[in-house]
């Protein structure tokens, strides 16, 4: 099947088996290595991107179900060489060890952000919980996300729970 | 991953039309259960029909003050809408208590139905299983089972169902929408799921060429006094060892009206009728809580790893009921247990 996606702003026209996965899209059809395969069963989060601004997990997505969609990966995050405040905060707060669940913890904690939900550490440590990091750094992660949300935001209305 | 075709539904007409053409077809909409089981080689279908295209994805209100949610509207939208946490929030709690962020923002209100259980042996394909391959047999009855269901059970299989937002919905009363060769029909929600009997492979009580288009919500949504307690091996991320929806109505003290389903339990979201109606009249008080526990688990049978889930399933009704009764639900963001 011929389809087209839009990633990183560059709309890239695709001839695909349609059991091809979108992450095996990213990565094999179109050179893009950032977005890592962990699990490849949907269990860690390294696999995650945006797709129409939303975090999911591309490796239990069929590249030809996103055809028309706009999809943001970790290469397409820094701007003119500028990188993402939340990229910034990673290294500032050396917010990983091995790096391999990176990308996607970086793009999870964009979406996470966009979505404004997340306004304590509780909450960020919750809705995080789908990116595993086998190294441990979670303590880093949460700070260096932590930042960015206070960088981001005058304190907002508190979520009702839940 | 095993070659399959692919095709698009234009509407719901189509998508039934397709079905019934293509025994071997699958409606893929999230795609967060399908696509792992197609990965794993325990689901092997000829043909996929995408039907994410279809104007399924409304949240309108019912003529009767319910709510009406579009099969594909996503379990993340559903959960953060201001009607359900409003007036369902019983509902939003125990969609927040599953999954992650991601795969909540890709699955769908009608896919969460259709999830299949997460019991080890049903994956593992070099394993026998009656609900993969009907009479090879359980692995699970003598096997790890620490997961696995403590009601409602059969010599044929003793797999759990894994939704935590079905289990909301059958406390709510919600009703089914399904639309197949025959017409539309709405399904009570209790008679949606299975218990494994002899058929252990049919989890649901679907035909083939239905497609689920909408979830119905009645009017009642107890708001006020309810709680989604879920039990489980870490904090998040995990599915449910033992799971409980309570939704209470207090009157002057006394319960008018009672609800409770528990998770993680049985093959199917579990409601019992007896325990509800032994707490209505009652005073909202342990006690009568504890009756109610000990008569939901009346006919629990364990299989060894699971016979904590038999005291920790007790131990949780009491305490989801008195946190509903008090009007003190348990967050899903603060994990702490009150």
């Amino acid at each position: 099947m011929t389809i087209t996606l839009h990633v990183n702003g560059v709309a890239n026209k695709l001839t695909l088996a349609p059991w091809t996965t979108l992450l095996d899209a990213l990565r094999i059809h179109l050179g893009l290595t950032g977005t890592k395969k962990g699990c490849d069963h949907g269990q860690c989060g390294a696999c995650t991107v945006l797709v129409d601004g939303r975090r999911i997990n591309s490796c239990l997505t069929l590249a030809v179900m996103k055809d028309g969609a706009q999809i943001m990966t970790i290469e397409g995050l820094a701007k003119n060489g500028a990188l993402h405040p939340i990229q910034r905060a990673f290294i500032d707060h050396d917010a990983f060890q091995c790096g391999y669940c990176t990308p996607g913890q970086i793009c999870s904690a964009v979406g996470l952000i966009a979505e404004g939900r997340a306004h304590t550490a509780d909450e960020i440590r919750e809705l995080m919980s789908g990116n595993i990091c086998r190294c441990g750094a979670y303590p880093n992660i949460l700070a260096a996300i932590e930042q960015v949300i206070s960088q981001k935001s005058a304190p907002a209305p508190r979520d009702g729970g839940s | 991953m095993n070659n399959f075709e692919f095709s698009r539904a234009s509407d719901v007409a189509d998508a039934v039309r397709q079905m019934a053409a293509d025994p071997g077809a699958r409606f893929v909409a999230g795609g967060t259960n399908l696509i792992d089981l197609i990965k794993e080689g325990v689901a092997r279908p000829t043909r996929l029909i995408d039907i994410t295209r279809l104007p399924l994805g409304r949240l309108d209100e019912t003529g009767d003050g319910g709510l009406r949610i579009g099969a594909l509207v996503p379990n993340s939208d559903l959960a953060y809408h201001p009607q359900i946490e409003k007036r369902y929030p019983l509902l939003r709690s125990a969609i927040l208590a599953g999954a992650s962020p991601q795969l909540r923002n890709m699955a769908t209100t009608g896919g969460n139905l259709l999830q299949r259980t997460r019991c080890f042996y049903f994956y593992d394909t070099t394993t026998p299983c009656n609900k993969r391959e009907p009479g090879s047999g359980c692995s699970a009855i003598d096997g790890l089972n620490r997961m696995h269901a403590i009601l409602g059970t059969s010599e044929h299989c003793i797999a759990t169902h894994p939704s935590d937002m079905c289990v909301a919905l059958a406390a709510l009363d919600a009703r089914v929408l399904a639309t197949g060769r025959d017409g539309e029909r709405s399904i009570a929600f209790a008679d949606f799921h299975r218990l494994p009997g002899d058929t252990p492979q049919l989890d649901t009580n679907l035909k083939k060429d239905e497609i689920i288009t909408a979830i119905e919500l009645p009017p009642k949504g107890f708001a006020t006094n309810y709680s989604y307690l879920k039990i489980r091996d870490r904090l998040s991320y995990a599915f449910a060892l033992v799971a409980v929806a309570a939704a209470l109505e207090i009157e002057n003290g006394a319960i008018k009206e009672a609800r409770l389903a528990l998770g993680g339990v049985a093959h199917k979201p579990w409601r019992d009728r007896q325990a509800e109606s032994q707490l209505r009249g009652a005073p909202a008080i342990r006690e009568s809580f504890v009756r109610a526990a000990d008569n939901v688990l009346r006919d629990a049978r364990s299989f060894r790893h699971n016979d904590f889930k038999i005291e920790l399933a007790r131990r949780a009704i009491v305490r989801t009921l008195t946190q509903a009764a008090n009007g003190t639900p348990q967050s899903q963001g603060d994990k702490r247990i009150r």
